[in-house]
């Protein structure tokens, strides 16, 4: 700290600056959390969150009721999708249309980066390998008959991921088939990606939106992804009460990890799915807060009693 | 730290390869000029290590790999290389930069500071070795810069030059061969010290002469001991046998100090570069650390373990859950081809280091740097204190190191010194006796004073000649001397220009008060000292012999000649020297006055004389001679010459001299008593004097009762051992063994009914400390501790310097180590402020050296109270505070990435994105605690400086006990719990975007990490109790740099990234309601003991307040006059003694 002593030494030698900041005299606010400016504020955070809890809790409630749009979502269990090795088995760069992706994927995406023929996978990495292949088709019972009920498969995934961050190669002489020339299909897809949704050219290759949604990582084992919503026709405002038919087409294994399949259907509010948690820890903590805030009346007015004998 | 060690070391090593062969001789021979001594002998060139002085500690060149190796050797900073490269080698769930930046960063930060500091010694050192000098060669004059200076070249100095090396004076413009000479620049002493040259080179005045001299100088080897020097020059002139002349101190012209009043001189470079004795002081001392380092230390180890155990559960989970083959390697998750080739053993190793590597924040790499800065930058506030600058010497505080800013507020021992820091050192002539009859006022001064002791009334009582004999003995018998005013001609001597310069206050009181009588110093001129008497005429002395006051002897000594052919030794000095030298009979009369005097508390001195005999003063001439020209123990050869000689001296009189106690001296040390701090005063002077002094200064109460150990206590007798035992065990058994049980507890309350004081003095110490070969007495030692420390007040009188240390150091190594604080102003006092844990000089009349070698160094003692009481109060409550925030945050970041584990099949999958675990230690959680480190005042300092008892309150390092560690530790546990399972339960739901679409991992790190910023800061927002604009900059900044750097993180596709994974997560994030609500909520809980705890600690503090400032009423009314001056003391207060 010879720095610190020679400086030291030179403010020293003259006369110390009388300002605030060296005399440590800066103007400052002090406050102090006292039993007085608590206790409203336990109040009022009490009441607050009562209210915000309760308010939670009935709209979480109101989902049930399957009015508004209906989300169709598939749960998996037990499957570990934010493993390491399979969170890092992809290639960015090459999901977003990189012609150098496309020849060469990166090394993470080890053992699923070239087929056995040595060609390159695209999409290649494990995440891609994995993606989830049941189909469903929801039918309404109508008039005797079984109408299938229109999916929307538009929109399910973030609008950054499907126009920014997902793009297809460049299209060679206007095929998509042409820009994937060279590469291997995932191993376990049945087609290349450039056949993923063939009606439909902007919801095929990397920027299939089933596809982006799959590649987006569960945070925990046990999670939802969105499959398809109903928002056409009839069903805009929900789905009516009657009686529905789900038909799945059994494509994806998951008995070998001991993890179950689940399909959901679910409306969202303006806090998204049916939540509960949120709601009752509102609740707990706003009468905690109240609580708290009586005990501490109590307290507060027994030392006032105290400090007055205290004076008299 | 570690690198001052080394660079001792280094120095050494230096001074040995300088020195060379030359080392193994005790002299080392100059030639003068380089000019051989006779035809015969071969000059043979010595070699001598050049003038240039080195004191950076790098070069361009060595700088990168000595500087990193060094900030390596630190424990934390080579624990995050170890990380970094395990995490280069081996493959680990983040990449090598999370750890490398913000290693990186501090490593950059340390190595620009302390690279600045080494530029600037280097610019210092450059500015010194080529500033021109003027060397005398073959009769020319050639400039040169200062580093080519060899040993034996003859420099000349001009007037208010500094000396560019060690020289040996030669010859002055000065017909007297003197010259004047100041050592401020050394040690702190700004008055004009007079040099001498020796009487056969004083006529060399000009280049030619000197140029025709031949001589060698025989001197010791360089030692650093800045007043002490011997040797010997051989002159050698044609056809005549070489003069040997001695050479001592006073031919010496040191390096550093400035010539002055003179217009040039001539010396030979003796000793140069970095063996001068400046450059041999410059030694950097040994580094003190501080409790709350080891503190710190002790916490790091905690954390490390906490760390191994998280990586070792994890690992072993992580093997147990993989047992099962759906688990270990189900069908959408391969393992890679090297994988599965790698040995189990091998493979659990890695995983253990990238558990190790993915947990490693939870050490804060940047608690250090944090730490360091925080003491660079707080400790300029005590520099700056306007409250501790002192207008008479026009200056404040001196901060030395700030590495113990926060032990100011751990003191449990106060040590200090008596003269000059508890008094004022300012000493006023009170009055004298002169055989027996006492003299008080002065012959002009008429005052208030009046006699009443019937015998001793009238002054003038004593014979004429007696009288005038003690006045002229205290005009002669001293060191004082005169500075003129600048534009004074030397001829006439204008008594108001002219001012007494002396190393001792002392003699400048005594010469004033000789004045007061009638006799005037006027000054030397050349070997005679004048003084004017009463019938003003001009009487000359010629002065043959000093032997200065040195404190083995506790006198001083003069020979000097009158003019009528007399040789008279006139002597001063403490009575226990004094007096056995004299004839018996004579002792008695003065006795009384002296120990009167020394019971009101004034410093006594008594004077003696003798005639010489012609033979007498001959033979001793002849011993002295001979005694100055030996090369080794001078001193005590001359010592032993004037012992020889003082025997059987004339007691004429005695001096009393007054030494004021400091402006509120009692109030300090009331202050630092209140604040549970144990005051000794430690001192060289006499038992009556420091008694009354201690009264006075309110270390002892009129119902303190005193314990005496001292020469006086135990008697004359043989038995001294004897009867220091029964002392010590009667002492022993009144206070501990009788001592009411509980009093442990009761440890730091002053209320016990009776306290006690302690006298030891200097001889019955050394009894103590080293006991006789008798067994029986090697306990002593433990028992005069046991002692000591029931003691509320200690006085040691009569020590030694050395002994002052001993004693601090016994304190020091008690149980419980204590932290001890040492303050003193005089060199007297350096050996017990460097065995201090905190050493404290005051800015004082007795010169630098205190100052020089202290921590800290204050203008006057009544600055202490500010110093322990606010700056070291508050200075150890940020510090600790600091620490305990640190480890807490770096805890609730790392619980959560551990929980996670559990939930991702142990596969070290980071809960955070890369750069969030780089920036948090270093961007989004630094700044507020840094300006809370350092504005913090949790009280105000007003409140702190008056009341000493909030002291009380941090004693024992209270704040980094293992008590508060582990509530910090279980708030930081308990929130990081609250983080990620507010979170985890969040996400149980099928989405939380109200258009249906869920997120991913990264979204869920990035909820947690936010509640995670949000909570730490305002946590740290709660605690903060001084609220100035600074403050609210960095706590809102920071928040508001946080979304605003997520934003820009994730807003971009940045290229040279492999995954894009924050991309849009945050934007994403803030769009949903339920995150909002789950964040606000979360923070909430989290914050709500914390909460509820401020405010009952608020509620209680203010209920204490409230009481004390009742009982504050109820004590102003019965409390003492705050300032008695020691004049106004009665006896009544020693009635007890």
């Amino acid at each position: 700290m010879a720095a610190a002593s020679s400086c030291a030494e030179l403010a020293g030698r003259n006369k110390p600056d009388n300002t605030a900041f060296t005399q440590q005299r800066l103007p400052a606010w002090q406050p102090l959390l006292s039993a007085g400016t608590a206790l409203p504020l336990f109040f009022c955070a009490g009441l607050a969150c009562l209210a915000l809890g309760l308010g939670l809790h009935f709209s979480s409630a109101t989902i049930q009721r399957f009015a508004g749009p209906v989300c169709l979502y598939y749960q998996l269990s037990n499957y570990y999708q934010n493993h390491r090795r399979y969170g890092v088995s992809r290639d960015d760069r090459q999901l977003s249309g990189d012609a150098s992706g496309l020849s060469s994927p990166a090394t993470e995406c080890s053992p699923f980066r070239t087929d056995p023929q040595g060609l390159p996978i695209a999409p290649c990495g494990a995440i891609a390998n994995s993606l989830f292949n049941d189909t469903f088709t929801l039918y309404h019972l109508a008039n005797g008959t079984f109408h299938p009920v229109p999916l929307d498969n538009r929109g399910i995934s973030w609008w950054t991921d499907s126009n920014i961050k997902f793009s297809n190669p460049e299209l060679v002489n206007g095929s998509l088939e042409a820009a994937f020339k060279g590469t291997a299909k995932p191993l376990n897809w049945p087609q290349a990606a450039y056949m993923l949704d063939t009606g439909n050219p902007n919801n095929t290759g990397f920027i299939n939106e089933d596809f982006i949604v799959w590649m987006r990582t569960a945070a925990l084992p046990t999670f939802r992804k969105l499959y398809r919503r109903v928002r056409e026709g009839n069903f805009s405002s929900g789905l009516p009460q009657g009686t529905y038919c789900l038909d799945i087409t059994y494509n994806y294994p998951v008995l070998s990890f001991q993890g179950t399949k689940k399909v959901i259907f679910s409306t969202v509010s303006w806090m998204g799915g049916k939540n509960p948690f949120l709601g009752i820890v509102y609740l707990v903590f706003g009468s905690a807060c109240i609580l708290t805030g009586f005990v501490m009346l109590a307290v507060h007015i027994k030392f006032q009693k105290q400090n007055q004998m205290d004076v008299e | 730290m570690e690198f001052s060690i080394n660079q001792e070391i280094w120095l050494r090593l230096w001074s040995i390869w300088c020195a060379g062969e030359e080392k193994r001789v005790g002299t080392r021979t100059v030639f003068v000029g380089h000019r051989p001594v006779s035809e015969t002998d071969a000059y043979v060139e010595q070699k001598f290590c050049d003038n240039r002085i080195v004191s950076s500690k790098y070069t361009v060149w060595n700088f990168l790999p000595k500087n990193l190796f060094e900030q390596f050797r630190r424990i934390a900073n080579f624990y995050f290389l170890i990380i970094f490269l395990v995490q280069v080698i081996v493959d680990t769930p983040t990449s090598p930069v999370t750890s490398g930046l913000p290693l990186f960063f501090v490593i950059i930060v340390t190595a620009i500071k302390q690279g600045y500091e080494d530029w600037l010694r280097h610019r210092a050192d450059k500015e010194v070795n080529k500033s021109s000098v003027f060397i005398v060669e073959n009769a020319k004059q050639v400039k040169k810069h200062s580093e080519k200076i060899k040993v034996g070249d003859i420099v000349e100095v001009k007037a208010d030059e500094t000396f560019p090396c060690d020289l040996i004076f030669l010859a002055s413009s000065n017909d007297d061969g003197t010259c004047y000479v100041t050592t401020a620049s050394l040690d702190g002493e700004s008055n004009f010290k007079t040099h001498y040259a020796v009487r056969d080179t004083t006529g060399l005045r000009t280049d030619n002469d000197i140029d025709s001299l031949t001589a060698t100088i025989e001197c010791e080897q360089p030692q650093p001991d800045l007043y002490k020097f011997v040797g010997r020059i051989n002159v050698y002139r044609s056809n005549q046998e070489p003069v040997a002349r001695s050479l001592g101190p006073e031919n010496l012209l040191l390096k550093g100090s400035t010539l002055k009043n003179t217009k040039t001189i001539y010396g030979v470079a003796v000793y140069t570069g970095m063996e001068t004795k400046m450059a041999l002081n410059y030694q950097g001392k040994s580094q003190k650390r501080s409790a709350v380092e080891k503190s710190i230390n002790a916490f790091l180890i905690v954390y490390l373990c906490i760390l191994v155990s998280k990586a070792t559960v994890c690992t072993t989970l992580k093997y147990i859950w993989q047992n099962n083959p759906f688990n270990d390697e189900p069908w959408y998750n391969q393992k890679t081809k090297k994988e599965k080739e790698t040995f189990k053993i091998l493979r659990m190793f890695t995983d253990f280091l990238s558990f190790m590597v993915l947990f490693n924040f939870i050490i804060p790499v940047s608690m250090y740097v944090t730490v360091e800065m925080q003491k660079f930058l707080g400790s300029f506030f005590i520099a700056w204190d306007k409250e501790m600058y002192d207008e008479e010497i026009k200056e404040g505080a001196l901060v030395n190191t700030s590495d113990l800013n926060e032990e100011l507020g751990q003191v449990e021992y106060v040590f200090t010194d008596k003269t000059g820091t508890l008094t004022e050192n300012s000493m006023k002539f009170i009055e004298c006796c002169i055989d027996g009859h006492k003299y008080k006022g002065g012959i002009s001064e008429v005052d208030g004073f009046s006699h009443t002791d019937g015998p001793l009334k009238y002054y003038g009582k004593a014979e004429k000649c007696r009288e005038e004999l003690f006045l002229r003995a205290l005009c002669l018998c001293h060191t004082v001397q005169i500075k003129e005013g600048d534009n004074v001609d030397g001829l006439i001597v204008n008594q108001e220009r002219s001012t007494y310069i002396s190393s001792s206050p002392d003699e400048i009181a005594l010469v004033k008060g000789a004045k007061k009588y009638g006799f005037t110093f006027l000054g030397h001129e050349a070997d005679f000292m004048k003084v004017q008497n009463q019938k003003n005429e001009i009487e000359k002395y010629q002065l043959l012999h000093v032997l200065n006051f040195d404190p083995v002897r506790r006198r001083m000594s003069v020979i000097v000649k009158t003019s009528t052919g007399k040789f008279l030794l006139f002597c001063k000095g403490a009575d226990s020297s004094i007096f056995p030298r004299v004839q018996q009979d004579e002792i008695h009369q003065t006795k009384v006055h002296v120990e009167r005097n020394a019971m009101d508390g004034y410093r006594t001195l008594c004077v003696a004389f003798k005639e010489l005999t012609q033979e007498d003063y001959k033979k001793m001439n002849e011993q002295l001679s001979e005694a100055k020209m030996a090369l080794q123990d001078r001193e005590e050869k001359m010592a032993r010459i004037f012992d020889d000689i003082e025997t059987d001296m004339h007691l004429i009189g005695a001096t009393a001299v007054e030494d004021r106690l400091q402006e509120h001296a009692a109030e300090t040390i009331e202050a630092l008593q209140t604040a549970g701090m144990k005051v000794w005063v430690l001192t060289g002077d006499k038992m009556e004097t420091a008694k009354s002094t201690c009264y006075a200064s309110r270390l002892f109460q009129t119902n303190t009762e005193l314990l005496e150990l001292t020469t006086k206590a135990m008697g004359n007798s043989d038995r001294k051992e004897d009867r220091l035992h029964e002392l010590l065990l009667e002492y022993h058994k009144k206070l501990v063994q009788d001592f009411p049980k509980n009093s442990g507890k009761l440890k730091r309350s002053w209320t016990a009914s009776q306290e006690y004081g302690l006298i030891i003095d200097g001889s019955t110490l050394s009894l103590i400390l080293n006991p006789s070969q008798d067994s029986s007495s090697s306990n002593y030692k433990s028992i005069f501790l046991q002692i000591c420390l029931k003691c509320t007040a200690v006085l040691c009188c009569r020590m030694a310097p050395l002994q002052k240390a001993q004693i601090v150091r016994m304190v020091k190594n008690t149980k419980g180590n204590p932290i001890t604080l040492s303050i003193g102003d005089g060199a007297n006092d350096v050996s017990m402020i460097l065995e201090a844990h905190v050493g404290i000089g005051i800015k004082g009349k007795e010169g630098r050296q205190a100052a020089r070698n202290s921590d800290y160094a204050v203008p006057r003692f009544k600055h202490l109270r500010k110093l322990l009481l606010a700056h070291g109060h508050l200075y150890y409550v940020r510090i600790a505070h600091l620490v305990q925030y640190f480890f807490y945050k770096n805890l609730c970041f790392i619980l959560p990435q551990f929980l996670y584990q559990f939930f991702c099949g142990f596969s070290q999958q980071p809960l955070y994105d890369a750069a969030y675990l780089t920036m948090y230690n270093i961007c989004f959680t630094s700044l507020p605690i840094l300006a809370y480190s350092l504005l913090e005042q949790h009280i105000n300092i007003e409140t702190l400086t008056s009341d000493p008892r909030l002291y009380m309150k941090i004693s024992d390092n209270a704040m980094l006990q293992w008590k508060p560690f582990l509530y910090w530790t279980f708030l930081g546990a308990f929130e990081g719990l609250v983080f990620f399972f507010g979170v985890y339960f969040l996400f149980q739901n099928s989405s939380l975007e109200d258009n249906g679409k869920v997120f991913g991992n990264w979204t869920f790190g990035t909820i947690v990490f936010t509640i995670l910023v949000f909570t730490v800061t305002l946590k740290l927002a709660l605690d903060t109790r001084f609220w100035t604009w600074m403050n609210h900059l960095v706590i809102w900044g920071s928040l508001a740099f946080y979304v605003f750097f997520s934003f820009f993180w994730g807003g971009i596709i940045w290229p040279f990234l492999k995954q894009q994974r924050m991309y849009f997560v945050f934007a994403h994030m803030v769009t949903s309601v339920s995150t909002w609500l789950a964040i606000v909520l979360l923070i909430f809980i989290s914050l709500f003991p914390e909460i509820l705890l401020v405010v009952f600690k608020n509620a209680k503090r203010k209920n204490h307040q409230k009481k004390l400032s009742n009982r504050k009423e109820s004590d102003s009314l019965s409390s003492r006059p705050s300032f008695r001056p020691l004049l106004l003391r009665t006896f009544s207060d020693e009635s007890n003694v």
